[in-house]
């Protein structure tokens, strides 16, 4: 079984994961970018943060051949602190980058103006750099947040079909749905979907336009529960091109929008490409 | 096919950096001559402009649009040394750049006419990282020519622990010649390696070698 986790937040996980997960057919993610879990105090920690998106997780990430891309973007929870929002005006350096292949995750946390602002300018650059856009939909007063979520993204320059409307639930997938946007299922124990509601929402939803992933970070979750889901769709009766649809077509179709998605990288490499670096020499 | 100045160099290698070693498709031989057009534009005297240059988004995308990793290092080299680029843009362009386009600019450093002061910062920061890309691109010609002895000691053992190949550092044969400093480094840490249990890096004994012979008058 392939797989292709289109939100995990790999920064806050060890080598051990990066392990199991290609052990249990990862071999391909988007880490998009998101709180740290301790409030940043300015837009030069997340320039640091995008760094290391660009740079050292990548890197982590081919030594155990699995092919590592980011979302980069302000999250909805910081576009709240006036010390953080400046780094909206960095983004145009950042989005231009090869393996950038969304803005993200943006979006509603707690439906304030200020997210509404951060928001709306995010779709804006994802409309003007050629992205599609992560949207990461509210944990709290979850389906009126969905229907702002909607509203928005339907008055941006943003088709909905450029648009993957995430942490949806049995509650929100409908109207996401009826918007034309992608879905996505986080299953994420405890404040997401588990494996067999996750199942259940996909017999009832299908397999078209539907992604599966961890959002694995540094709380309580799980970075196999990609892989789990994909074995439940088979035990429910799916077809392994079903699971596969969901597991690798659909996320590579969404950030294949991108135009940016190189998944060579997936491949097992040695630490060290020598003939990369070595070219035309020896 | 486009050439670089004479001076540019493929760090790696001591070489002549003069041209994309490889066949390119017809699609990505015209961004590249685009590309390239854009940067020998960016050495003329600057009008009034707004945002980046346009050579500098083209360093950006060479990855996505050149198609192999080998491809997108050299056109970026090209770039940077068709730009002229100064101790500025080359300082920019690596602080602001993921992991290929820091690469790229360390790559490009002997053909760029940087100070000491101005380029020796970039390699020292790659060589604290861990990213053995950047550590092997580090330790071209430029570091051959201008680290200080000490810096280019750590250098040289820090590609023997995580793997770099010593054939990937630039003028080791005359910088470790006589080099007893360095012989004891190798030394003490052949002997960290036997008594952890783990193997000696292939390579630490071709340096020792190096280090053994006498210096030239
Ligand atoms: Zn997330």
């Amino acid at each position: 079984m392939r797989i292709f986790d289109p939100h995990i937040h790999m920064t806050s996980r060890t080598t051990d994961d990066y392990e199991a997960m290609r052990a249990a057919g990862v071999r391909a993610v988007v880490e998009p970018s998101f709180w740290l879990g301790q409030p940043r105090t300015s837009p030069a920690s997340f320039l640091d943060y995008f760094d290391s998106l660009l740079g050292w997780e990548p890197y982590r990430a081919a030594q155990y051949g699995i092919a590592h891309h980011c979302a980069l973007a302000l999250n909805p929870k910081e576009a709240n602190d006036p010390r953080c929002v400046p780094v909206i005006d960095e983004l145009p350096h950042y989005l231009v980058k090869d393996h950038v292949v969304a803005v993200g995750e943006i979006g509603y946390d707690s439906l304030t103006p200020a997210e509404d602002a951060a928001f709306a300018a995010q779709l804006q650059l994802a409309h003007d750099h050629g992205l599609p856009a992560l949207v990461h939909t509210p944990h709290r007063d979850k389906l009126n947040g969905l229907r702002r979520t909607v509203d928005i993204v339907r008055e941006s320059a943003l088709p909905p079909e450029r648009v993957l409307l995430d942490h949806l639930n049995e509650t929100t997938a409908k109207e996401a749905k009826d918007s034309g946007a992608w879905l996505g299922f986080s299953v994420y124990p405890d404040t997401k979907m588990d494996v067999d509601r996750t199942v259940a929402v996909l017999k009832d939803f299908g397999t078209e336009r539907v992604v599966v992933n961890s959002a694995a970070d540094w709380g309580r979750s799980d970075p196999l529960t990609t892989r789990r889901v994909g074995d439940a769709m088979l035990r429910a009766g799916f077809s392994e091109d079903e699971a596969d649809q969901v597991l690798w077509h659909n996320p590579v179709a969404f950030y294949g929008l991108s135009g940016r998605l190189n998944l060579d990288r997936g491949r097992p490499d040695a630490p060290y490409e020598g003939n990369t670096i070595l070219r035309g020499g020896e | 096919m486009v050439t670089t100045p004479p001076a540019a160099t493929n760090a790696a290698a001591d070489k002549p950096f003069t041209a994309i070693d490889e066949r390119l498709t017809p699609a990505v031989q015209a961004w590249l001559d685009a590309a390239l057009a854009e940067a020998a534009e960016a050495t003329a005297p600057a009008g009034h402009r707004r945002g980046l240059p346009a050579w500098e988004l083209r360093f950006a995308e060479a990855g996505r649009r050149c198609g192999s990793e080998t491809a997108a290092d050299a056109a970026r080299v090209l770039l940077l040394h068709t730009a002229g680029a100064d101790a500025a843009t080359a300082a920019r362009l690596y602080r602001r750049g993921t992991a290929d386009e820091r690469r790229a600019v360390l790559l490009a450093l002997p053909g760029l006419e940087l100070a000491p002061e101005e380029g020796l910062p970039l390699v020292e920061d790659a060589l604290r990282t861990s990213d053995t890309r950047l550590i092997a691109a580090a330790v071209g010609s430029y570091a051959a020519e201008h680290l200080a002895q000490h810096a280019w000691r750590h250098a040289v053992l820090k590609c023997l622990c995580t793997g770099v190949p010593a054939a990937a550092v630039a003028g080791l044969a005359r910088r470790a010649r006589g080099d007893a400093e360095l012989a004891r480094m190798l030394t003490d840490h052949t002997g960290e390696c036997t008594a952890a249990g783990r193997p000696v890096p292939v390579d630490l004994y071709l340096v020792q070698a190096l280090t053994a012979e006498a210096e030239e008058p």
